[in-house]
């Protein structure tokens, strides 16, 4: 475990990268579902105030 | 030929539904891919003679830097398909895009510098790689900003459309810029017809992880062109059913 996180003397360099890939693979999940989400509920509001009106 | 398949892609009720149904089709694989890549990058493939494990920041570094350029392509093929025939669903891939490449951009750069302080002893040289890469990051930034900086939508798109295609040019300045100029950074690592410069057995979980990367911005790009789609046919009538499902 140990050999694994020291990376041959690279740790410092080799973990921040695949943890800074990881925020942005998982950052782009969220972006864009909660994106789609925000534009569902507005198209919802704006359905339901036509049909009010 | 019958091209009404290729029609109905153009109809937002058609893309807004064919999108949600073709999501799972290349997230799952997405994921597995990037799962066995990473395991083959980190635990199988042996060390670098040379970089020893630092060299396996490639497995991220690699991908992102494609993806960034591949993005670029896409968002500017559809751009000039949304200028030349007017059509809106190819600016809402446009716009959609942007924002997935400009994250990738930057994932390319940082773990690039990170990877340039153990190898070349700095996190940064003003060298024709670096910086053409640093434009294209500043070009997304260009789109995006120009996009949201004007109101009328239509206007936004030919405006943001412009600039991604006139933008296309630093596409093969970052491709050959390891090998017009003296620079800092290797040349590719995979090329169209040469040989790879890497043993298979490091090879593999690379290639896993592009085509996984590429397959996560498939995607990440229909969850957001479904969001575009919402947004520009909020007050469609098929919308009001669509959203009664």
């Amino acid at each position: 475990m140990n050999d694994i996180l020291d990376m041959g003397r690279y740790g410092a360099f080799v973990w921040p990268c695949f943890a800074l890939a990881a925020i942005v693979l998982a950052w782009n999940v969220v972006a864009a579902r909660r994106l789609h989400a925000a534009a569902r509920q507005q198209a919802l509001r704006r359905a339901a105030a036509r049909a009010a009106s | 030929m019958n091209w009404t398949w290729f029609h109905k892609l153009a109809s937002p009720p058609h893309a807004y539904r064919i999108a949600a149904r073709l999501v799972p089709w290349f997230a799952w694989p997405a994921g597995a891919l990037i799962v066995a890549g990473l395991y083959g990058g980190l635990v199988l493939a042996p060390a670098d003679y040379q970089q020893g494990d630092a060299f396996r920041i490639v497995y991220v570094h690699a991908p992102s830097a494609w993806l960034s350029m591949f993005v670029y392509a896409t968002m500017a093929v559809a751009a000039a398909i949304g200028l030349v025939w007017r059509i809106k669903l190819a600016h809402a891939v446009a716009a959609a895009s942007a924002p997935v490449g400009a994250s990738f951009t930057f994932l390319a750069l940082a773990t690039g510098a990170i990877w340039g302080k153990p190898m070349w002893g700095t996190w940064w040289v003003w060298d024709a790689r670096l910086t053409s890469e640093l434009i294209l990051l500043f070009l997304y930034a260009g789109v995006m900003a120009l996009r949201a900086s004007i109101d009328d939508r239509d206007r936004a798109d030919r405006a943001a459309a412009v600039l991604a295609v006139v933008g296309v040019v630093n596409l093969p300045i970052i491709h050959y810029s390891v090998y017009w100029w003296n620079t800092l950074h290797q040349p590719a690592t995979l090329t169209k017809f040469g040989k790879p410069s890497m043993s298979g057995d490091m090879l593999w979980p690379l290639l896993l992880m592009l085509l996984g990367f590429t397959l996560y911005y498939g995607a990440v790009l229909l969850i957001r062109l479904r969001a575009e789609i919402l947004k520009r046919e909020r007050d469609a009538a098929w919308l009001t059913t669509e959203l009664a499902r």
